[in-house]
């Protein structure tokens, strides 16, 4: 139990540290010492919630148990890899004078805030107080993506700003409906908004209620994941923000609202009995799925290209857990881990490539493999896994899916194989004439840390070719939970 | 439809919940921001004196702290936040003008009609005395969203903002009798700093584009969709 | 017996509409600093007007000749609905509000043809204004009687002051809602300020004056009279209907002396509000009435809808 409060306290104290110290050359260092710290903890955690089980804590604020230790784990992962890459990065962009020493310090200091309210929203167990750290969560990049304090940027981040704050505002109002609910429940008092209370007792709560709650919990925290039609923040503030806060953003806080919503779908679906909650969220993936790739082909800018593969796959990932069944929910989380350490890798390379070729624009960006192989390359092979080519494991969680569906909903396969080829096309279409070919004059290689991307790839495909015995394991154990059945 | 005659503090609970929507519909005719300012101040006094109603009926007294914290930051300290930085940027002679004033009143009525249908289900079930408030909080909410909707000005935008904090806040009250108190602080803390940001928000609009019209941030929208 | 009292009752209403103008006039006067006319003014303005002689044009119609008689008969017939200082009279029983509102609109239209009977252009300014305000001010008038309506179950006057005095206690949103958009209507209807100016002696500025122009004499006497008696209307309306203490509900002579008293009393507390009015407010650009009486429906709404939402039982 501990080690939950320290991995509070550590990203608490590294972001009261680096407010103060941000503005010094060795702040990113400082960033990555944190965030190494918070990894080894969560190991830590991970391993005590193996060997006894979900993990309660005194308060009853704080519960464990296998479907968030490894998004605890995941996360501090790539909160780790990404304040290592973003170390030379936010120095080149300091050299290149697009930020100033006062920004860094808000900027790091804001990372680990971020990344605080992320492990708030994973541990705790009042879901009153998830929505707190979600709100926390927008609070503490809101700032980061006007970073550049250009016209775009400030429009993008005053955009990511009303929209996720109305929207999240409606999810407050469905917690508000949960407890409401909780409180026709005889002795309950404040406990009411304790998700393991809710859980218990689900099967007394009032459906109608229930009902009315879920609505707005998936609206709003929907919001927050990207779903269409509340999701048009997310292309702006990706492609206007530094790049490795589109690299968490993407990689975290959206699977962080994924998960919220799937907390309250537990609750609701034990309440309901029906799997109304189920099709409520494969309507609104599958929506985000088919709109997402259709518009990915119009893309003009790398970063919006990218983000709209996040919505894409988001999509995907909800339509999944909507499904219900104990397969689709496996392929569900394979898919979230994939994808956080795909998109993150992706977003990596994608700001080093932005970096050399000195814009956004795809059309002006040329000949990154032979400026510098390491970045082109990485770049053809993530954007290879994003698409789902095998062996990678998003091909892998992909076809999970696809079975999961064909067992129980067989006419959807139909839009998701478009989907997925449509996907590949539009990404392919528009890597290629970036990678290959001959580099305009003048282009130089920039300084680049691309170990965290070798890192990622390599799980991926690890996780693509054979998933290891215990993180199996961690999945079974987590779709147990969730939706009741063993997958296999 | 028989009709209710309840006694005095649910009565003036009512009457107050009321003046609440009262101050939210004159908010969306408003066009002058200090006015709009101001407006937002008293909603957040009617509101603080809801809540304490609400905790001297029910003996509920961790609602007067509540109570207390929506008095000090929703009717003092964000509308003198608000205040300070309208002044500031030189925009108290500014309107934010409405248009079509009578349509958004219209529509916002039906909106009204709207949260009163959807919360039928949950009024019917409830056993508490203040229940039938929920649809007043949820109309709130949706009426803020409506002020957000319909206006140009980014500081019309956060008093909208706020004003849903309002109405959430208030159907937390009516149909809970209040949350969880470490979730009430956080949420007061939330706002606090969500507010304190777009203090910070304003500055960086008005240096990029000049001036604080939000219709004039447009320039992402040229590329793709 | 009861018969007699009602109409005494009429002709307290008719006797007294010119003192309540007096009284505004008189707090308006004072609250500016100028010295007032005395209170009585109305009454001698109404004489001097009957003894003089009346002017007609050449083009006038029996249109023209008549209006004045039906204006007044009509305000007169009116009184007879609105309850003064008791509550169970006879004709006031027999007829509701929909009635009075009927009655209003049958005056305003023989005034608004009387204005454009002589084919002068002030006249013809007066009427289509006229009818303008009248068109957004009667559905904001209708929608605060159906708030009152809903909730005392009746459209009569005595039947929903009687229910009223029965809860004395209830504190109702639907009824402030009502009352607020009620008095916006009334402020429309009786020609004040904000909405216009009775005192006003720009032809360009009018509304209703500039419908009655070519009146003079005993028939200028007449519709002067009929629009005392109007204002005296909504006000009573709005003291007796929101605010019922003390109007009599038995017919014993110290019950009817109390509810005369009190009547008295909240028409001069109402008249001082209005004249506080029309002292600290500007007249409104014509455009704006529009929305002035939008409110006001929308407040009769509001009324309406908080009344269902939070006033009935489930």
């Amino acid at each position: 139990m501990i080690a939950v409060y320290l991995i509070l306290l550590i990203s608490f104290v590294g972001m009261v540290v680096l407010g103060i110290l941000g503005n010094q050359s060795r702040a990113s260092k400082i960033n990555v010492w944190f965030n190494a710290a918070t990894l080894v903890v969560s190991l830590i955690l991970a391993l005590v919630v193996l060997g006894k089980g979900p993990i309660l804590s005194a308060d009853k604020l704080f519960y464990i148990d296998a479907f968030n230790v490894y998004l605890i784990v995941l996360t501090a992962l790539v909160g780790l890899t990404t304040s290592v890459f973003s170390g030379p990065y936010m120095e080149n962009e300091r050299l290149h004078g697009r930020l100033t020493d006062r920004r860094l310090q808000l900027y790091y200091s804001m990372y680990q805030g971020f990344m605080l309210a992320m492990f708030l929203v994973l541990t705790t167990n009042n879901m009153g107080l998830m929505w707190v750290a979600m709100e926390g969560a927008t609070l503490a990049t809101v700032l980061l993506v006007s970073l550049y304090r250009t016209p775009e940027a400030v429009e993008a981040a005053w955009k990511y700003f009303i929209l996720c704050g109305v929207g999240i505002a409606l999810a407050l109002f469905g917690t508000i409906l949960l407890f409401v609910a909780a409180e026709q429940l005889q002795g309950l008092g404040s406990d009411g908004l304790n998700w393991t209370v809710l859980f218990e007792r689900a099967a007394e709560l009032d459906p109608a209620v229930i009902k009315i709650a879920f609505v707005f919990l998936l609206v709003g925290y929907g919001t927050k994941i990207g779903l269409v039609p509340m999701h048009s923040w997310l292309p702006d503030a990706h492609s206007e923000g530094p790049t490795p806060m589109s690299a968490i953003l993407s990689g975290l806080l959206l699977n962080d609202a994924l998960y919220a919503v799937v907390r309250s779908k537990m609750i609701v679906d034990k309440s309901l009995g029906t799997d109304e909650a189920g099709i409520l969220m494969m309507g609104f993936g599958m929506l985000s799925f088919l709109v997402a790739v259709l518009l990915l082909s119009r893309q003009q800018d790398i970063k919006r290209l990218f983000s709209y593969s996040s919505i894409e796959h988001m999509g995907m990932m909800t339509f999944a857990f909507g499904i219900g069944a104990p397969l689709a929910t496996f392929a569900a989380l394979l898919h979230m881990t994939v994808h956080s350490l795909t998109k993150s890798a992706i977003f990596v390379t994608v700001g080093h490539a932005t970096q050399i070729a000195k814009t956004q624009q795809m059309e002006k960006i040329r000949g990154i493999v032979s400026t510098q192989p390491g970045v082109g390359w990485a770049l053809v092979i993530g954007t290879l896994a994003i698409a789902g080519f095998p062996p990678f494991g998003v091909f892998v969680s992909e076809f999970l899916v696809l079975v999961a569906t064909m067992k129980s909903y067989p006419w959807l396969t139909l839009p998701l194989l478009f989907g997925i080829g449509v996907a590949f096309a539009g990404l392919f279409g528009k890597l290629h004439p970036m990678v290959y070919g001959p580099a305009p004059k003048g282009q130089q290689a920039v300084e680049a840390n691309m170990f965290p991307v070798y890192l990622h790839l390599v799980l991926v495909l690890w996780l693509g070719l054979a998933i290891p015995a215990a993180l199996s394991g961690w999945f079974v154990q987590a779709t147990q939970l969730i939706s009741g059945g063993a997958p296999f | 439809m028989d009709i209710v005659h309840p006694d005095h503090y649910p009565q003036l609970i009512t009457l107050l919940a009321s003046l609440i929507i009262f101050t939210t519909f004159m908010m969306l005719a408003q066009g002058k921001l200090l006015t709009l300012i101001n407006l937002f101040s008293l909603q957040g006094l009617l509101l603080a004196g809801t809540t304490a109603m609400v905790a001297l009926i029910t003996g509920n007294h961790h609602l007067l702290i509540s109570a207390g914290l929506t008095l000090a930051l929703k009717a003092i300290m964000i509308p003198w936040l608000l205040r300070y930085l309208v002044v500031r940027m030189r925009l108290h002679r500014e309107v934010d003008p409405v248009e079509n004033p009578v349509q958004i009143m219209l529509f916002g009525v039906s909106l009204v009609v709207f949260s009163y249908y959807v919360t039928l289900p949950v009024v019917q079930l409830s056993t508490l005395a203040t229940s039938n408030m929920l649809a007043v909080s949820l109309a709130g909410i949706l009426l803020g969203m409506l002020l957000m909707i319909s206006r140009k000005q980014a500081v019309t935008h956060v008093v909208g903002f706020m004003t849903i904090e309002n109405g959430l806040f208030f159907s937390a009250v009516v149909s809970t009798h209040g949350m969880p108190m470490v979730v009430e602080l956080g949420i007061a803390f939330d706002v606090l700093v969500a507010s304190v940001i777009f203090g910070v928000f304003f500055f960086q609009i008005r240096d990029s584009i000049d001036s604080l019209d939000v219709d004039k941030l447009n320039r992402l929208r040229e590329e793709t969709e | 017996m009861i018969w007699l009292l009602n109409l005494l009752q009429t002709l307290l209403f008719v006797a007294l509409a010119p003192l309540l103008v007096g009284w505004i006039k008189w707090l308006k006067c004072h609250l500016q600093n100028r010295t007032s006319p005395p209170l009585i003014q109305p009454y001698r303005d109404l004489s001097k007007l009957f003894r003089k002689e009346t002017v007609i044009a050449e083009q006038a119609s029996w249109i023209f000749c008549t209006t004045p008689y039906i204006v007044f008969s009509v305000a007169v017939l009116a009184t007879s609905i609105v309850p003064l200082i008791a509550v169970h009279l006879p004709t006031a029983a027999m007829a509701d509000v929909i009635v009075l509102v009927g009655f209003f609109a049958l005056a305003r239209f023989f005034q608004a043809l009387a204005g454009m009977d002589i084919g002068t252009a002030f006249g013809g300014m007066g009427s289509s204004r006229e009818m303008t305000i009248a068109s957004l001010s009667e559905p904001a008038f209708l929608m605060a009687v159906f708030t009152l309506a809903v909730s005392t179950s009746t459209t009569n006057l005595s039947a929903a002051i009687e229910y009223n005095l029965l809860h004395p206690q209830d504190i109702r949103p639907s009824y402030v809602f009502a009352a607020l958009a009620l008095a916006l209507v009334a402020v429309a209807e009786t020609g004040r300020i904000p909405v216009d100016n009775p005192a006003t002696h720009l032809e360009l500025t009018m509304i209703h004056e500039a419908m009655v122009l070519e009146y003079s004499g005993r028939h200028l006497a007449l519709i002067e009279w009929a629009a005392h008696i109007r204002l005296l209307i909504y006000t009573v309306l709005l003291a007796n209907v929101f605010f019922p203490w003390g109007i009599a509900q038995e017919i014993s002579f110290p019950a009817l002396l109390e509810g005369l008293g009190m009547i008295v009393a909240k028409l001069a507390l109402l008249g001082l509000f209005v004249a506080l009015i029309e002292t600290l407010l500007a007249k409104m650009r014509l455009f704006l009435v529009q929305e002035f009486l939008g409110f006001a429906y929308l407040l009769g709404v509001l009324g309406l809808l908080m009344h269902i939402i939070m006033e009935v039982g489930s």
